[in-house]
């Protein structure tokens, strides 16, 4: 190639030919040369396909599950009407289906066990984010607090009704209630170790962010260590921590497993804290199969459709409030 | 100012300084009794009869586990061959699209999906497949491989939207195909990211009970066909936990302290990877 500058501009004087050769061998190398670049390109555009109907079966899952849902409730919507939700009774024997006592079982443990693990999963997050971040004691008991939710459910509730149950059975008996022992503030108190760790984790990291020139204002002023923590860095962080309550609330709206084994199983609507009683994942989980009635399967659907929608919900704004935080 | 006043506001921080600390550390009593009291319970039952064989009816002593731990590795090991690709493969996508609105929608699935209870899960699965089917051990894979999903698709993209971009544009520009980069470049370099979202998924669901209520079922005899129910750990955990039989509840024990075991192992497995690849999850 001979390149030439003229009038400041460059122009190629000698462009090379590609000369193609017109023997056999040469024509069929070429063409099986061109067959495989396009077949390249096919696999590439294949493989964006690919990954694009990946991304799809996500989107798809999540209506899947929704219609579903609605679709096998479909039935007990039409023959109960909304009133189903706030009715007190359920009695599939004489097709009296109301949804109250599971809303009311659900509400009662899940913000039982918020109330009783606030305060626990709060210290964690301070210890951890203020006091302590670094250190073998802190790293182990931040592993130790993420163990927490790494023990499979159903042995919560083993472990519930093994040694819980007859615990506050002695309890109740002390108190002058009916000692049952199974019930919501058994299962409230099992719910309330499972979910210690995801407020304390959120809220960890949460306070890790708080900027150290803020602190170090508040110290500069004579602040002590917890007015620090009251007035810069708990006011700071209060939506994250908000945030990491609410997945705690979503994660113990949806538990079974545990609450099913210690809860006591009874579609009463709870006198008390201590009687038994059954939440909306529970008796799903203990009448699903045993339902044989249309209604009363589809009843049962439209329950862990109220679930479905509610969790989603709580942990839709968990998520939008961490979002909001961590971009600011 | 006088000195009261500031011996006050100190003892005060002392005071909640002690509070937080004691609290904190309270939190770690339950798991420690827990864990404590489950191994002492169980650990004695454990013996190689108790692994190789299968649960004897009710009267009879003696009797095993080993149908419900084949049944919850086939089980899982079926779900993490469904679930692996299509979660790796849609994370790929996230990272790679990251503005588009088909990845805003799927990032918006991920997250619901990361919050569905475990029970609606096998609710919608029972539908799918156990009401065409038959329970089956697939469809218990099927309900847990949608559990394992969103984690890993999560694990994927956080891992692979923190490479540096030249990285892909070195090889793009060495003339390799697009699928050619992805996995031969970007996949290695992120692969401890990776690995340790599928390590934590497969964690996650080890010890899941509610979406196999409906759809594995459960089954007291050695099963290996994937059609027909199957037992797994936390289910023979559930049915026999509850029951009141002793030798039944003595199973169980044993069972849970095999699961809690797995478990432990799982996420201590997990934590290796993640500080050796130094991952942030």
């Amino acid at each position: 190639m001979d390149t030439s500058v003229e009038n400041g501009s460059i122009t190629r004087s000698d462009i090379p030919l590609r000369v193609i050769s017109s023997s056999p061998e040469a024509i069929l190398k070429a063409k099986k040369r061109t067959r495989l670049s396009f077949r390249q390109i096919r696999t590439e555009t294949i493989f964006k396909k690919t990954l694009m109907i990946m991304g799809l079966i996500m989107i798809i899952l999540v209506l899947g599950i929704l219609l579903t849902l609605i679709v096998q409730s479909l039935p007990s919507i039409k023959a109960l009407g909304p009133s189903y939700l706030w009715g007190k009774v359920w009695n599939p024997v004489s097709d009296v289906y109301g949804a109250w006592p599971f809303l009311l079982g659900t509400l009662l443990t899940s913000f039982l066990a918020l109330a009783i693990s606030i305060p626990f999963s709060i210290s964690v997050a301070i210890f951890l984010g203020e006091y302590h971040p670094q250190g073998w004691l802190p790293n182990l008991l931040k592993d130790t607090v993420e163990l927490i939710a790494a023990v499979p459910s159903v042995i919560y509730g083993f472990w519930g009704l093994a040694v819980l149950v007859p615990i506050v059975r002695d309890l109740e008996t002390h108190i002058g209630v009916e000692p049952v022992g199974v019930g919501i503030f058994s299962s409230s108190l099992i719910l309330a170790i499972m979910i210690i760790p995801y407020a304390a984790s959120l809220g960890r990291s949460m306070i890790n962010m708080v900027p150290s020139h803020l602190k170090e204002a508040a110290y500069a002023l004579g602040a002590t260590r917890w007015e620090v923590i009251r007035s810069v860095i708990l006011p700071y962080t209060k939506s994250g921590l908000f945030a990491g309550i609410l997945l705690s609330l979503g994660r113990a709206l949806g538990e079974t497993m545990a609450v099913t084994m210690v809860i006591g199983n009874t579609s009463l609507i709870p006198k008390n804290i201590f009687s038994p009683g059954n939440t909306m994942a529970s008796v799903i989980a203990n009448e699903f199969t045993e339902a044989d009635k249309p209604v009363y399967l589809s009843a049962l659907i439209e329950l862990g459709l109220v679930l479905f929608l509610v969790t989603v919900v709580i942990n839709m704004i968990g998520k939008k409030i961490i979002d909001r935080v961590t971009n600011d | 100012m006088n000195i009261e006043s500031v011996k006050f506001r100190l003892g005060k921080s002392s005071g909640f300084q002690i509070l937080i600390y004691t609290l904190a550390f309270a939190c770690v009593i339950p798991l420690l009794f827990i864990l404590g009291y489950i191994l002492e319970a169980g650990i004695t039952k454990i013996n190689w009869h108790f692994l190789v064989n299968i649960p004897k009816p009710v009267g009879e002593s003696g009797g095993g586990i080993a149908n419900a731990l084949l049944g919850s590795v086939l089980i899982i090991a079926v779900a993490s061959v469904i679930a692996i690709p299509i979660g790796i493969m849609a994370g790929i996508y996230l990272s790679e699209n990251k503005k588009s609105r088909l990845a805003y929608w799927c990032r918006l699935s991920t997250d619901i999906l990361q919050g569905v209870p475990s029970i609606v899960i096998g609710i919608v699965i029972y539908f799918w497949l156990v009401r065409p089917l038959g329970f089956s051990a697939l469809a218990g894979s099927v309900a847990l491989a949608i559990m394992m999903l969103p984690i890993i698709v999560r694990s994927t993209e956080e891992t692979l939207k923190l490479l540096p971009d030249s990285l892909k544009e070195a090889g793009l520009a060495l003339g390799l195909p697009f699928h050619r980069v992805i996995f031969k470049v970007i996949l290695p370099v992120g692969v401890g990211g990776i690995l340790s979202g599928v390590m934590l998924s497969i964690a996650r669901i080890t010890g899941e009970t509610a979406p196999l209520l409906f759809t594995a079922f459960g089954n007291p005899y050695l099963s290996v066909n994937m059609t027909k129910p199957m037992q797994s750990l936390p289910l023979l955990i559930y049915n026999y936990a509850t029951s009141p039989y002793t030798d039944w509840l003595n199973l169980a024990w044993g069972a849970s302290v095999v699961l809690l075991l797995w478990v432990l192992f799982l996420n201590i497995f997990t934590k290796i990877i993640t500080r050796k690849w130094k991952v942030q999850l």
